[in-house]
C-alpha cells in the first residue's frame, strides 16, 4: 500500500495534505467547542459604537453598563455625546427604529470640547478630579490642577462640581493628529486653462475669497 | 542534560533567531512599545514556537520522509502553525480575555512570523529526535522572549528620555536593536 502511494507522487501528496487538513480541521473544531468564550458578543458591539467618554449621562456608570442595559432591553437614546449618528448605528445594529435623542439626559453637541482649568483661578481643591470619570486630571490638594487634553472627553462633568467656576470647555482645534485629506474639489479650476475664462481666479490680487470658494 | 543546556544555549544566545539570524523583526519591532504586551507577544510566541517543532518534528518524521514529499515541507509546516495558531488564540481568549486584547492583531500575526517557519524548516534539515527538536523550539522562543523583553524595557525608558527630535520614535529604536544585535554578535563561538 505504502509502495503504491510512494510511487505516484502526485497521491501521496494529495493524500498527505488532504490528512493534515482533516486531522487540523478536527482539533481546531474541538477546541472551538471546548475553549467557546461566554457571554453576549452584542454588548462588545454595543459597547464599541458608544462614545466611551464614561460621562454617565445616560443614568449608568459608564458606557459598558449601558451597552448591557441596551443589550437587556433599553432605550437606545440616552447617549448625548454620541448623539444621532450613535443612536442610528445601534438602531441599525439592533434593527430596531431610531428614534431621537432623548432630551431628558442632555443635548447633542456639535463640535468636540474638552476642558480647560484656568490654572492662575485654580484653587486646588480636587474637586474636579474627583468628577473626571477617565481620570483626565492632574492635580493635588492646594496644588494647580490641568487637564490630560488627550484623555479628556469632553463629557462636562467637571464643570458642575468646581467652586471657582474655573474650567471652561473649548472647542477642539485640529492639528497634525486628527487633520484628514480634505474631500476632493469641484473639478472648476482643477485644469490650468479654467483659471483663463473662470471669473473667481480673475482678480490675483485677492487669492483668499478664492481658497473660500474651493474649500 | 548537558546536551539540553548546549541546544538552550546555542538557541537562546548564539543563534538568537530575532538578533543574529534576523527572524520575526515584525513583533520584535510592533509589540515592544509597553513591557506588558511585549511579556504577553512573549509568552504566546514561545508557547506557539514550541508547540510548532513539536508538531512539525512529528508531520516531518512520520508523514513526509515516509512518503518521500520532502518538498511539501514548507506547505505543510504553513498549514500546521497556522493551525497552533488558531488554537493558541482560542486558548488565550478563552484564558485571558485582556491579553487577548492587548495583543490584538499581534497575536494571528504570530503565523507569519517567520521564525517560527523558520525553526521548523531548520529542524527538519538537521535530522533531531524529537525531544532536540522540541528544546529548539523551546529555546528560540525563550531567546525571543529575551530579547523583547529587553527590548521592550529599553523603549519604555527611551520613551520618557530626552531624544534629539530626528531620533525619536522608530530611529531610536532602530538603533537601539542594531546595537542589541552588536551585542549578541559577541556570543558567537560561545559553544
Amino acid at each position: 500500500m505504502l509502495d503504491m502511494v510512494i510511487q505516484q507522487p502526485i497521491l501521496a501528496a494529495l493524500i498527505a495534505l488532504v490528512s493534515l487538513g482533516l486531522v487540523f480541521g478536527a482539533l481546531l473544531g474541538f477546541a472551538a467547542e471546548k475553549f467557546k468564550v461566554d457571554g453576549d458578543p452584542v454588548i462588545d458591539q454595543i459597547d464599541e459604537l458608544l462614545p466611551q467618554t464614561q460621562c454617565g449621562q445616560c443614568g449608568f456608570p459608564g458606557c459598558r453598563p449601558y451597552a448591557e442595559s441596551i443589550a437587556s432591553g433599553d432605550a437606545i437614546n440616552k447617549c448625548p455625546p454620541g448623539g444621532q449618528a450613535t443612536i442610528n448605528a445601534i438602531a441599525s445594529l439592533l434593527d430596531v427604529p431610531a428614534p431621537d435623542l432623548d432630551e431628558e439626559h442632555g443635548q447633542e453637541s456639535e463640535v468636540k470640547t474638552v476642558a480647560y482649568i484656568r490654572e492662575d483661578e485654580c484653587i486646588g481643591c480636587t474637586k474636579c478630579i474627583q468628577a473626571c470619570p477617565v481620570d483626565a486630571i492632574l492635580g493635588a490638594a492646594k496644588l494647580m490642577h490641568t487637564v490630560i487634553v488627550d484623555e479628556c472627553t469632553g463629557c462636562d462633568l467637571c464643570v458642575e462640581p468646581c467652586p471657582v467656576d474655573c474650567i471652561d470647555m473649548l472647542p477642539v482645534e485640529q492639528d497634525i493628529s486628527q487633520w484628514q485629506w480634505s474631500a476632493p474639489q469641484t473639478p472648476d479650476g482643477l485644469i490650468a486653462t479654467d483659471g483663463m475664462n473662470s471669473p473667481n481666479l480673475a482678480g490675483q490680487d485677492n487669492p483668499e475669497p478664492n481658497r473660500e470658494d474651493a474649500a | 542534560m548537558q546536551e539540553v543546556a548546549v541546544i538552550l544555549v546555542s538557541s537562546v544566545l548564539i543563534n538568537n533567531y530575532v538578533l543574529v539570524q534576523f527572524l520575526g523583526l515584525c513583533p520584535f519591532m510592533g509589540v515592544s512599545k509597553k513591557l506588558e504586551s511585549a511579556i504577553g507577544m512573549s509568552a504566546a510566541t514561545t508557547f506557539v514556537l514550541t508547540l510548532t517543532a513539536m508538531a512539525s518534528h512529528i508531520v516531518n518524521k512520520m508523514l513526509l520522509i515516509p512518503l518521500e514529499l520532502e518538498y511539501l515541507r514548507t506547505i505543510s509546516f504553513i498549514l500546521v502553525i497556522a493551525a497552533v495558531v488558531q488554537f493558541t488564540k482560542m486558548f488565550i481568549e478563552k484564558t485571558s480575555p485582556l491579553l487577548y486584547r492587548v495583543l490584538g492583531v499581534f497575536l494571528p500575526l504570530i503565523t507569519t512570523n517567520c521564525a517560527v517557519l523558520g525553526v521548523a524548516l531548520q529542524n527538519s534539515s538537521k535530522d533531531l529526535n524529537f525531544m532536540q527538536a522540541s528544546f529548539y523550539g523551546f529555546g528560540a522562543g525563550a531567546g525571543f522572549s529575551l530579547v523583547l523583553i529587553l527590548f521592550s524595557a529599553m523603549r519604555e525608558r527611551l520613551a520618557a528620555a530626552d531624544i534629539p527630535q530626528p531620533f525619536e520614535g522608530a530611529a531610536i529604536a532602530m538603533i537601539t536593536a542594531g546595537l542589541m544585535s552588536l551585542a549578541f554578535m559577541g556570543f558567537s563561538g560561545l559553544v
